[in-house]
């Protein structure tokens, strides 16, 4: 999705703040949010939770930039357990279980576990050298594809073998995971950011095949 | 927390705008019993003050409903905060500077390389090590969210996951890396990493001049997490101090 999310080449967020003396967490209810995300992960089964990175990219945009990336995190997760009646917004509110309510039960997978990492080969379509060019590609749902590499000439450098699309439907459901080769591919910074960028300079993104066509 | 005192219509407030968004996730109209916020809500809308309170009753309510186990809270935290972190990174990357095949495995195999030292899980996915050199600087940023090597680095700082960083990385690096103190001259070649697909980033940074004496463990010490972003280069310790 064109969403806030993919801020690469924008102006106007700001300088970098940065904190020499930076905690894993800087309150304790970071820390617990991150391993309550973590750890709420087996009930989302059967339940049809979008992909984790869909549902913090839908964060309404204003909202998003105000949040920091626990409160995203939070949020979605909040979302996640309202949307699935798993908690009632009462109890979110008085941190008391309602007792009329049974408890709530894990279900079986309804889809396939999402596979991760290295695939098995499948035949690659692009070679090092190679000139691709980065796809026109606005979908709706979830992609890895940044707007600022669309449409632009780059060079595969490095074919890092097959992995499964991460990309999803509208809705943050994951498409069918045809396994295809992720490759590094190099875009000279000027062809991305023309004069704004130094001759010598570029951009290095992994894109799954795809995302691009010959060039 | 010292916040003020939180009201409760801003929580309520909150609730509303998590079941509007779960409903906009869904790809749904408003969630039954959700109310669409009113005009009025926006005129006050602010980062809730009180989120210390909201995240302690979600936890409450979840682990009465057996969802989840404190202790294992607990523990992800506790590791997090303790043993995963850029110490880790920093083992690798002294082993590399002193042992020439081990930093040939690295660049060539590094999830193997890394594993060697004891470091390796699902969130490393597939790690990557680049080399900053006199002529080449590299460095990693993730624009669409915080990709980071976990296992190796710890978690990402704010500033890594923040809107400055990832939208100027990219188009800016040299500018942002002034603003971390780092000049580098118009000869210096500047590869930005843009991590958006499941391989993670290490950057092997430069060996300073003046550590030929120091051993794997010395070095270990002075190796930052900034430099293996690649966001700033190590400093050499002050000449003529045995270290």
């Amino acid at each position: 999705m064109n969403g806030v999310h993919d801020m690469g080449g924008m102006d106007g967020m700001g300088a970098i703040e940065y904190n020499p003396d930076e905690p894993v967490f800087h309150e304790p209810w970071e820390g617990r949010v991150f391993a309550l995300v973590r750890a709420i992960g087996p009930w989302g089964r059967g339940r049809n939770w979008g992909n984790f990175r869909f549902e913090l990219e839908s964060i309404p945009a204003a909202q998003y930039l105000r949040m920091s990336y626990y409160e995203r995190w939070f949020t979605m997760l909040v979302n996640r357990l309202l949307m699935s009646d798993l908690v009632t917004p009462e109890e979110l509110e008085t941190g008391e279980v309602d007792p009329n309510r049974p408890l709530p039960t894990l279900l079986p997978a309804t889809t396939e576990a999402s596979p991760g990492g290295r695939l098995a080969e499948v035949n690659p379509r692009f070679g090092p050298e190679q000139r691709v060019r980065a796809r026109n590609l606005h979908p709706r749902g979830h992609t890895r594809l940044p707007r600022y590499v669309r449409g632009r000439l780059g060079t595969v450098i490095r074919d890092h073998g097959a992995f499964a699309l991460q990309d999803t439907d509208m809705n943050g459901q994951r498409l069918a995971a045809r396994p295809q080769h992720v490759y590094t591919v190099r875009f000279a910074g000027v062809e991305l950011w023309g004069d704004r960028a130094s001759a010598r300079d570029a951009v290095y993104l992994d894109l799954w095949e795809d995302y691009l066509e010959p060039a | 927390m010292t916040k003020s005192k939180p009201k409760a219509v801003g929580r309520r407030r909150f609730l509303k705008d998590a079941a509007v968004t779960a409903a906009v996730v869904a790809g749904q109209g408003p969630v039954a019993g959700a109310q669409q916020p009113s005009a009025d809500d926006h005129e006050h809308e602010t980062v809730p003050a009180d989120i210390a309170l909201r995240v302690r009753a979600l936890e409450t309510v979840l682990v009465e409903k057996q969802m989840v186990d404190p202790a294992e809270l607990d523990a992800v935290v506790d590791a997090y905060e303790n043993r995963i972190g850029p110490r880790n990174g920093a083992r690798v990357v002294a082993r590399a500077w002193v042992d020439s095949v081990y930093k040939a495995r690295l660049l060539d195999d590094a999830n193997a390389a890394a594993a060697e030292l004891g470091y390796e899980g699902a969130q490393t996915g597939h790690l990557v090590v680049v080399e900053n050199t006199a002529d080449v600087h590299n460095l990693v940023v993730c624009t669409l969210c915080s990709c980071y090597p976990w296992p190796i680095l710890g978690l990402p700082p704010v500033w890594y996951k923040s809107a400055p960083y990832r939208s100027r990385a990219v188009i800016d690096p040299r500018g942002v890396l002034r603003e971390f103190g780092l000049e580098l001259g118009d000869e210096v070649e500047v590869r930005v990493w843009d991590s958006t697909a499941d391989i993670r980033y290490l950057i092997l940074p430069e060996r300073p001049a003046g550590t030929e004496s120091m051993t794997e463990e010395e070095l270990a010490e002075i190796i930052t997490r900034d430099s293996m972003i690649g966001v700033s280069k190590i400093t050499p310790p002050p000449t003529g101090d045995a270290v």
